[in-house]
């Protein structure tokens, strides 16, 4: 299995893509190396434009650029683009209507260590709540290469969020349907449906692992998409398990969480446990070590989800 | 410039005045004395053969951007358009009604407006990547497309417009103007009250542009001065326009409180009285 960061893999499709897509323009904000895209930088300069750090300008750029026909692909680190610059990713990618990817880099607590500031676990309750910007977390480098490819024929202003470390594969190869608003069913269970979004889908399989060891089936959605949302693929799964649990990165408020019990309380009211980091300031250490302290881990998952079905 | 040429613009601005007014009566709310102050800015833009627009191609390739930054001031925008043959001027009076695309601010579906604004502090970072993008498509610089943003000065205290100033001759575009709506005024009083400005000219002057300085209301000087952008190579052209903000109708001029006073009937009688008096002749 290869273990590979996803800024890594959009660097690796960007240089691909670049010469037979003209209109395609990598904007950075001082971030080309936490982007991993110095080699993009080097190969194709006059598609790579500087910013320096300055988000609100780099998004207002960029719009300047999609709305004369460019495919500005905006990567900046997403605490700060989906914070600082929110007015213009409102305004002038998604009200007025523009061609722009902005691309969140080092999501979630990827900057474990460096506290608050640097956490970006409330870009999706965002995001979401624009209208006309799509949101996606793509969960490994399949994903990525497809979402690319997605990207540069759809039109429409989309936030990507990604994080920082080398991620696990979720998918074997990349012989899978790939759309943006459409969820994957990953596995189909009996007992509960397990529904994660961008990296932590990962998390999301290793826990129907251990729960299929202790006897319960799981459904697993893999939600890259959090706008427009799959309720479809939600309802879907409703008459079929007994219980929903939602797995991110994030806040539990407002993110994945919040638009699944938005679809179920509104449409067929199920039991649903929301996992992700609590309304705190998150602690601080390795992501995997703060991820931990939550109990965002194969282990800490399937037992939660344990003692949850017992409550049933 | 000819006396006719000269007398020509006055009218088209009249007209543009006029219209405002109406729109601001009608629909009771607007911005007017934001619209009547950069009314002479617009209309040497339009009709002073600066701006290399198509009314009937609104969406040309090749065409010269204009942003409206200070949204606000949308007034004078939609009725510099309509006279220009964007649209048919009697649109307009759905101006601020229920469900009209004709809102409050600019509005991308209009013909020829290039994009949504009205939060202010946008408008020159979107205005530096048209530039960009203009200097990406066409490589010769003498048919490359310019870019001109219209910023309110008040609006000047919003960082990202120094963050684009910054970016703006960092890249050397000097396919792109910037100019500022000087009228001294904004909502809450004198702009050097609210946040200072001064030194205006030394501040941009100091962020690597090229900075004139005229009356916003000389045709003359205005037409002119767009005319000889870029006024320098390799650098960004900002044009300070001292303007009235009212200008046009005697007693709205130089008042912070018209920045969005609605007229009363009284007021809107004598401003029209006004306005037709500089046409010549007594028609509504």
């Amino acid at each position: 299995m290869t273990v590979v960061a996803l800024r890594q893999v959009f660097n690796e499709v960007l240089m691909e893509i670049a010469p037979q897509h003209p209109e395609l323009v990598v904007l950075t904000s001082d971030s080309r190396g936490s982007a991993a895209l110095s080699p993009f930088a080097q190969t194709y300069p006059k598609q790579f434009i500087e910013v320096g750090i300055a988000e609100q300008n780099i998004v207002g750029i960029a719009s300047g650029l999609a709305s004369c026909g460019y495919t500005p692909f905006v990567f900046s680190p997403a605490c700060f683009l989906s914070m600082r610059a929110i007015e213009q990713i409102k305004v002038d990618v998604a009200y007025s209507g523009t061609n722009v990817k902005l691309i969140g880099i080092s999501g979630g607590v990827s900057y474990g260590t460096l506290g608050m500031s640097h956490h970006s676990l409330q870009d999706i309750a965002v995001t979401r709540a624009i209208p006309g910007l799509q949101v996606v977390l793509p969960s490994d480098r399949f994903e990525v290469r497809k979402l690319v490819d997605a990207l540069l024929t759809d039109r429409h202003g989309t936030y990507v969020r990604i994080g920082r470390n080398p991620v696990r594969d979720v998918y074997a190869d990349d012989n899978f349907a790939f759309e943006i608003g459409k969820a994957v069913r990953l596995r189909q269970g009996e007992d509960v449906t397990l529904v994660s979004t961008g990296e932590m889908v990962r998390l999301a399989l290793d826990v129907w692992e251990r729960l299929a060891h202790e006897g319960i089936s799981a459904t697993v959605l893999n939600m890259h998409t959090l706008k427009p949302f799959d309720r479809n693929a939600i309802l879907a799964e409703v008459n079929k398990t007994r219980l929903f649990v939602t797995l991110e990165e994030h806040s539990i408020h407002g993110g994945l969480g919040g638009a699944v019990a938005e679809v179920l309380s509104q449409e067929c009211p199920k039991p649903l446990l929301i996992l992700g980091i609590p309304d705190e300031p998150a602690v601080t250490g390795s992501q995997q070590e703060i991820l931990a302290h939550y109990g965002l881990t194969p282990e800490g998952v399937t037992n939660t989800v344990l003692g949850r079905m017992k409550r049933l | 410039m000819e006396f006719e040429e000269l007398r020509r613009l006055e009218q088209v601005a009249t007209q543009v005045r006029l219209q405002i007014m109406n729109m601001i009566y009608e629909a009771q709310t607007g911005h007017t004395g934001s619209s009547l102050g950069e009314t002479d800015i617009l209309v040497s833009l339009y009709f002073g053969g600066i701006l290399r627009v198509d009314p009937k191609q609104p969406d040309w390739e090749g065409r010269d951007r204009f942003i409206l930054s200070k949204g606000h001031a949308v007034e004078a925008y939609y009725a510099t358009l309509a006279q220009m043959g964007f649209f048919d001027p009697d649109l307009l009076k759905t101006y601020c009604h229920y469900g009209s695309p004709f809102i409050g601010h600019p509005n991308n579906k209009i013909p020829g407006v290039e994009m949504n604004t009205g939060a202010l502090g946008h408008g020159l970072a979107i205005g530096v990547g048209m530039a960009l993008a203009g200097r990406l498509s066409e490589p010769d610089s003498k048919s490359r497309y310019r870019v001109f943003v219209l910023m309110g000065d008040g609006e000047l205290a919003e960082g990202s417009v120094w963050e684009a100033a910054m970016a703006a001759s960092h890249y050397q575009l000097d396919n792109l103007v910037a100019i500022v709506d000087r009228n001294r005024l904004q909502i809450s009083g004198s702009t050097e009250n609210v946040m200072s400005l001064e030194p205006l000219h030394s501040k941009w002057e100091s962020f690597g542009w090229d900075v004139r300085e005229i009356d916003g209301h000389d045709y003359r000087g205005l037409i002119d001065t767009f005319a000889s952008v870029p006024f320098s190579k390799s650098r960004p052209s900002l044009v300070i326009a001292n303007t009235i903000k009212g200008k046009g109708i005697s007693f709205a001029e130089n008042r912070a409180g018209w920045h969005h006073h609605v007229p009363t009937e009284e007021e809107y009688l004598r401003a029209l009285d006004e306005l037709n008096a500089l046409l010549g002749g007594g028609a509504q």
